[in-house]
């Protein structure tokens, strides 16, 4: 049985290539109520103000892929994923 | 099976020592190239800039893939972050097996796979001073049917 999600909680967010242009910051530290990676992405006005879409990015929570769905808990390291050019 | 991320020039050399195996008959290695231009603008310069605990993790999952899908004997991958000029190495892959196609076959999956799935990010600096980051514009075409199911995230333009 997992634990239960709290209401509120604090994130830590790491932002690399367009998405921290977009947020105009490497990092931050939000206290949110999002209970998911979407709700919190959704909160940060990355659509709106970034022109990100989430359809076309990944997420990781604490150093691992992880769902737009997925649980967010107190104290949890995010980073929103746009598409990758390496090589 | 190693994949690093470097600020630092690439050594050669030391990579090759990486994959070096008593049981391998053949060895293949990728260098990806800063050129001086893409989609017909003239570029000066990338600028490489990686998410460091994921980068080397998924990077690691891609060379245990390539080893258990093509019995490679060894398998190593350096890439390099920060700012780069026309000329650079800013990714080398080696490949060592016994036989040489599965060395090839291997080689070819590494690269494949780094430029689809791991967080690193690549921005061009143009001739005329403008700067953009590559891919970033627009959703990217439709994954491979090679991928591994858990792998989400589609090819990007093959530009190496």
């Amino acid at each position: 049985m997992e634990p239960p999600v709290a209401l509120e909680k604090q994130v830590h967010l790491q932002h690399f290539a367009v998405v921290r242009a977009a947020r105009g910051r490497a990092e931050e530290t939000v206290t949110t109520a999002a209970q998911s990676p979407r709700a919190l992405f959704a909160e940060l006005g990355l659509a709106a103000h970034g022109g990100l879409d989430p359809s076309w990015l990944r997420v990781a929570i604490n150093d691992a892929f992880c769902g737009w769905d997925d649980g967010l808990r107190d104290g949890d390291r995010v980073v929103f994923i746009a598409p990758v050019s390496g090589g | 099976m190693a994949f690093h991320l470097t600020a630092n020039p690439i050594d050669l050399a030391e990579c090759r020592r990486a994959v070096e195996d008593r049981s391998a008959g053949g060895f293949v290695s990728f260098e990806g190239w800063v050129r001086d231009h893409n989609d017909g603008r003239p570029v000066r310069a990338l600028e490489y800039e990686a998410y460091a605990a994921l980068a080397e993790r998924e990077g690691a999952r891609i060379l245990d893939e390539a080893c258990a899908r093509f019995g490679a004997a060894r398998v190593a991958a350096v890439h390099r972050t920060g700012h780069l000029v026309v000329g650079d190495l800013a990714v080398w892959v080696g490949v060592s097996a016994a036989h040489r196609d599965a060395a090839f076959a291997a080689c070819r999956y590494v690269i494949d796979e780094v430029k689809r799935r791991v967080p690193i990010w690549k921005r061009e600096h143009y001739a005329d001073g403008a700067a953009e980051w590559v891919n970033a514009s627009a959703p990217p075409p439709p994954a491979s049917s090679s991928a591994p199911a858990s792998a989400a995230p589609s090819p990007p333009r093959d530009d190496a």
